[in-house]
């Protein structure tokens, strides 16, 4: 597809971490075809931290697969930095969090964050300065010894953003990585994340179904419907960067929910 | 801990297992005194002794030489007197006799478990072989390995293999399916979420094999091998009846059948019972030190 740009758009282009245009994904299965995507367009530009919320089904991790080459679209196109998503993979422009931590449970905890990196082929010295690094930045420098099985769930799922950090990539993936925690060690976890990504200035896409959640967390919410799979609505948040908990309780701040309930609530159709 | 706490520790460990042995051998001497009874009453009829005690009887079925069934003290004294008071380069060696079988058990479990867990490799890299090879290496197994066992020793002894290796042969053919099927399922066991996560690497197969399939299967290999070394064994011996060996468990075993020297067969049979238990248990004790080392040991 060729198209004029102008002087604006290509700066526009530059900073434009994803663009997804029209994409559509149909999974054929016995029970006919499934339309778990449906005519998404969506923009993501560097250094903003993007949450997708919709009910179960509504193809919102589906969508971030095909961000992470996990999936194809049947339809559209979408570039990941500029390059197809399977370049981008190849290129290792992202770490990606899984709803489980999916530590490997032969390995310690220092080992597992090293996984990628021995994958990539880095020499020894460089593997351990990384893995020191990245586990002191999710406070897990005291626990490189233990084994996945001696640590809290919370814990496991710090190692593992900690693994997916040390490929140093430009952009974070994550397939609600908090859903299977207790509520405060959430809260808590949501807070190191936000400064860990002002820290570092990535470009987050956030799966989750909850609200509190994607608003807390995201600089851009966007609320996706079921069957098919589409966007609903798109919310900027104007919310400052740096927030702590208490933003909660402002009056901004439930505006937003406020709204992402609306649209949730507008998407759900109960007779489905 | 007091010595008094530990002591009851051990009965209470220790007291169902000591129940059980001794129900066996109450069980075993029932049993020898009843299958042993007729040939000692013709013995007695021959022999012209009316007034016997049933004390008699009971003393008399349980030594004698011939039994049908011997009684354990009978076969205890006859391992006894074959191991112990045998020298270990003597043709009576029940040590000998146990070496001979236990080198080609072992030989043949390595070479079982090589084999299996080479197939089990292809089969899960390969569709093709996938849904090629499996029936076959099914029905490897459903053949009677008395009737090719003897077809293996003289092909292999047509081609100038001889000793040790066309026995192990055997010990490996029985060997390598557990080993082949529990490594098909341990490769294969490792998550969705897991292999995610290497593809989210564009990581090479090797790096998939290496960091990932191999040692999750480990697990399954160890338990296959307790099936694979015990059924090794059994190869052995099965390898020494029809092939007129001269040493080793199963020889052993066909020699006494052949003079009806039940208190020979039954102190080899006893002997290969006890081989296979320790060899179980040493593949159970190799495998609790390297999950403990892999961090995965079951506490």
């Amino acid at each position: 597809m060729l198209q004029r740009m102008t002087p604006s758009d290509a700066q526009n282009s530059l900073d434009r971490v994803i663009d997804i245009k029209g994409v559509s994904l149909t999974f054929e299965t016995n029970d006919g075809p499934v339309h778990a995507l449906a005519g998404i367009n969506l923009d993501i530009t560097q250094g903003e931290f993007v949450s997708l919320i919709g009910p179960s089904g509504c193809g919102k991790t589906t969508l971030l697969r095909v961000i992470a080459d996990l999936e194809r679209p049947t339809t559209g196109t979408i570039t990941v930095n500029g390059v197809s998503p399977r370049e981008a993979l190849l290129n290792r422009s992202y770490g990606y969090v899984f709803q489980a931590a999916a530590l490997y449970p032969w390995r310690t905890i220092a080992k597992n964050v090293a996984l990628p990196l021995e994958i990539m082929g880095l020499d020894r010295a460089e593997r351990e300065a990384r893995v020191k690094r990245n586990l002191e930045l999710v406070d897990l420098g005291d626990f490189a010894q233990k084994f996945p099985w001696q640590l809290s769930g919370g814990m496991q799922q710090r190692a593992s953003i900690a693994r997916a950090l040390a490929v140093e990539p430009g952009m974070l993936l994550m397939d609600e990585p908090f859903g299977a925690l207790d509520e405060i060690v959430r809260d808590h976890l949501n807070e190191q994340l936000l400064k860990l990504c002002d820290k570092t200035n990535k470009t987050v896409v956030f799966v989750t179904h909850s609200i509190p959640e994607a608003v807390f967390l995201s600089t851009k919410i966007v609320v996706m419907s079921a069957r098919p799979g589409q966007i609903h609505d798109i919310i900027e948040s104007e919310l400052p960067r740096d927030r702590t908990l208490d933003v909660r309780e402002t009056p901004e701040f439930l505006d937003i929910a406020h709204r992402v309930r609306q649209g949730l609530r507008e998407g759900h159709s109960y007779d489905a | 801990m007091t010595p008094r706490v530990d002591l009851q520790k051990f009965l209470a460990r220790a007291g169902p297992v000591v129940v059980v042995v001794l129900a066996i051998f109450t069980l075993w001497y029932i049993a020898a005194v009843l299958l042993n009874a007729p040939a000692q009453r013709d013995a007695y009829a021959r022999a012209k002794v009316v007034d016997y005690s049933t004390g008699q009887l009971i003393a008399d079925t349980t030594s004698q030489r011939r039994p049908v069934l011997p009684a354990p003290h009978q076969v205890v004294e006859e391992i006894y007197k074959t191991t112990v008071l045998k020298k270990v380069t003597s043709k009576r060696s029940l040590i000998h006799h146990s070496w001979v079988t236990l080198s080609s058990t072992m030989l043949g479990f390595l070479l079982g478990t090589a084999l299996g867990t080479l197939l089990a490799v292809a089969i899960v890299h390969n569709r093709t072989l996938d849904k090629s090879m499996m029936p076959w290496v099914i029905a490897s197994q459903t053949i009677p390995i008395l009737a090719i066992a003897p077809l293996i020793i003289v092909v292999l002894n047509a081609i100038g293999i001889q000793g040790l290796l066309p026995k192990a042969f055997i010990s490996m053919y029985l060997s390598f399916f557990p080993v082949t099927v529990g490594m098909v399922k341990g490769l294969r066991s490792p998550e969705i979420i897991h292999l995610d996560l290497m593809r989210t690497y564009s990581a090479s197969p090797w790096d998939v094999f290496w960091k990932l399939r191999w040692p999750s299967s480990v697990p399954y290999l160890f338990t296959s091998m307790k099936v694979a070394i015990a059924i090794s064994l059994v190869g052995a011996i099965v390898s020494e009846l029809p092939t007129g060996a001269v040493a080793g468990l199963g020889a052993r075993l066909l020699a006494g059948s052949y003079y009806g020297q039940t208190i020979q067969i039954w102190s080899a049979l006893v002997m290969a019972a006890l081989l296979a238990a320790i060899l179980v248990t040493l593949v159970g004790v190799a495998n609790k030190a390297v999950l403990r080392r892999m961090g995965m040991a079951s506490t």
